[in-house]
């Protein structure tokens, strides 16, 4: 079990080493940063100074190194659009997408698991049917052009839900959150729904495939034939029994959410990373962009290992089978 | 020996396949629409009523009529309105149909020569080479595509050549893992072992023996990955980082009338949407037939 662990932990380092490298060699294969930083009218002399203040003077690897130390102390780099460094300015826009993706995996699971049951519970029913072409519609669907679609029905049309921003935040823990308040919850809904859309059917799919699974074995029907109420035996031994291969999918998948915010921010106004990465894409702004890259990076690579190891923990036969 | 037995011909796997594949109604569904997207987007010039990319033939007093309307010229029915610069645009959807079919195949193709050829060469030399490759793969196929994306074209400048380059990137992992599978099993069967006693170069027992007989969940992959780099090309597009503004592909078109559909001028972006959605659809249903007739396995 430790070996294992430690192998995870290295390959998870492994990943984000990979990453920054990239990020660095792609930093310097596209142009100078000197170039970047000076102003126009600079002279030889100005840049001979910056270069040699910045280390681009020395041995490519040395350099990596000071970028590696410097990124390890959360150094990135200031924007050159807003002056500030890179990092602060990622970070103080996470919270919005850390929101709406938990709100997307929220909706994915209380819209998919009742579908994903009753599909799995009732497989020849023909709303069952609907169920299972719907989450085959849900994996093909443009995500964007959905939520093109959810703002025409629900904003221009009916009018009833707001098509961009956050609304009213509070500020708790010296964040601030749109889901406290009733005008905030307002304006999460529509993106929240939008960017769980593949989710939902990948839950559906799954839950789906569980109960077929579960329902035929022993202690399903020896539960049925000792007499408990339906209700329960779906609760206590049907449900139980799908919800860890489910909550580590989820799990994994909340690190994807997190990177495809992008499209959801972009269509909702929604004031996240996402929305910031493509404003610094388009305004050249590269010390955002490779901060932001780093930073998903990490909490994806993070996050996949923490779900990883639960995982191990949480289900006696793979730690059995880990230990044996 | 001149005629060949009907039963033999039958037992041919690439025909009966074929008859497999085509009793499904979804085969015919999926091919039939594939077929009218493809001929739409490859006489383009021949059908619009518009080259939508020529600057002199749009009227700016055109923008945003409603589908039906008659242009002010006279000589042009907008079928499906005009876009906010008085593109027609039925012409525009065409034309955009071009972009992301050439990008979404011409991208597939790419990256399955490319990945076909490593998985090969993984399978074959195993050991430190394969190991490089195969982690390669893992390492790309466990980053959302979105943030590999977003890496390559914040590298590479934005352009419609910087997207096919990162769906070449994203793509041929697939094609590698799979082809590398398929070549590992083929390389255990006796006609191989004959082509080496045969003393055949390696190229050739590769590109002629092996390569062959790993093609069918290749071409599966082939199908499925068209599919996603057609909705990812449009998503980038969409989200501003792919095709030119003057050259607009399905998914700019639908970014382009996103600002009018809040005051409730829809036909810009859904009709361009609604295309992109058949385009996917299509392939997809084609993509999981062959699957179905290919794989034994999904049989059961």
């Amino acid at each position: 079990m430790l070996g294992w662990l430690l192998q995870r932990v290295a390959q998870a380092l492994l990943v984000i080493f990979a990453m920054s490298l990239v990020v660095f060699l792609g930093l310097h294969a596209v142009g100078n940063p000197a170039d970047l930083l000076l102003a126009p009218d600079a002279t030889q002399i100005d840049r001979a100074e910056l270069v040699a203040r910045l280390g681009l003077d020395r041995p490519l690897w040395q350099q990596y190194l000071n970028f590696a130390s410097s990124a390890l102390q959360g150094d990135l780099g200031r924007s050159f659009v807003y002056n500030v460094p890179a990092v602060t300015l990622i970070l103080q826009r996470l919270p919005a997408t850390l929101e709406l993706a938990f709100a997307a995996m929220v909706f994915a699971v209380i819209i998919g698991v009742p579908l994903g049951l009753y599909a799995g519970l009732y497989p020849e029913r023909v709303l069952s049917k609907l169920i299972q072409t719907g989450s085959i519609l849900g994996f093909s669907l443009p995500t964007f052009w959905v939520g093109l679609l959810l703002i025409m029905t629900f904003s221009v049309s009916l009018g009833w839900l707001p098509a961009s921003g956050r609304g009213e935040t509070v500020r708790v823990f010296g964040v601030e959150w749109s889901f406290l308040t009733l005008n905030g919850l307002r304006h999460l809904l529509l993106p929240a729904i939008n960017l769980s859309l593949f989710k939902v059917s990948l839950v559906i799919r799954l839950t789906r495939a569980g109960v077929r699974e579960v329902l035929p074995l022993d202690y399903v029907r020896f539960a049925r034939a000792k007499g408990l109420r339906r209700g329960r035996i779906v609760m206590m031994h049907i449900l139980r029994n799908i919800m860890i291969p489910l909550v580590t999918v989820l799990g994994l998948e909340l690190g994807s959410t997190i990177a495809f915010a992008v499209v959801t921010e972009s269509i909702f106004a929604w004031p996240g990373s996402g929305k910031l990465i493509l404003d610094s894409i388009n305004a050249l702004d590269r010390p955002v962009v490779m901060a932001y890259l780093l930073v998903v990076v990490t909490l994806f690579v993070i996050i996949n290992l923490v779900v990883d190891i639960l995982y191990r923990f949480l289900d006696p036969r793979v730690r059995e089978e880990a230990s044996a | 020996m001149t005629t060949v037995p009907a039963a033999a011909s039958a037992r041919r796997p690439s025909s009966s396949a074929l008859r497999r594949f085509l009793r499904a109604p979804s085969a015919w569904i999926g091919l039939g629409l594939m077929t009218l997207l493809v001929i739409g987007a490859v006489f383009a010039p021949q059908i619009a009523p518009q080259n939508p990319f020529d600057l002199a033939a749009i009227d700016v007093l055109d923008a945003r009529m409603t589908p039906g309307s008659v242009s002010s010229t006279g000589d042009i029915t907008y079928l499906l309105g005009t876009d906010g610069q008085g593109r027609d645009l039925f012409s525009a959807i065409l034309y955009g149909l071009r972009t992301s079919l050439t990008v979404g195949v011409g991208s597939a193709v790419l990256a399955g020569i490319i990945g076909i050829l490593l998985g090969l060469i993984a399978a074959w030399s195993g050991g430190f080479i394969d190991a490089l490759i195969m982690r390669l793969v893992d390492l790309l196929m466990s980053l959302p595509s979105i943030l590999i994306a977003l890496l390559m074209l914040a590298l590479l400048g934005k352009g419609i050549g910087n997207v096919v380059l990162t769906l070449v990137l994203l793509e041929w992992a697939y094609y590698a893992r799979t082809a590398r599978a398929q070549a590992l099993v083929e390389r255990k069967r006796d006609y191989f072992e004959a082509a080496r006693g045969l003393g055949l170069p390696t190229s050739r027992i590769l590109l002629r023996h092996v390569l062959p007989n790993c093609l069918p969940p290749l071409l599966v992959i082939g199908a499925l990955q068209v599919a996603r780099a057609i909705t990812l090309e449009a998503t980038l597009s969409f989200l501003g980082l792919g095709a030119p503004v003057t050259q607009p592909s399905l998914g700019l078109l639908i970014a382009n009338g996103f600002q009018f559909m809040l005051s409730g001028e829809y036909w810009i972006s859904f009709f361009p949407g609604l295309t992109l959605l058949t385009a996917i659809v299509a392939i997809n249903l084609v993509g999981d037939r062959l699957r179905e007739v290919l794989d034994p396995r999904a049989l059961k």
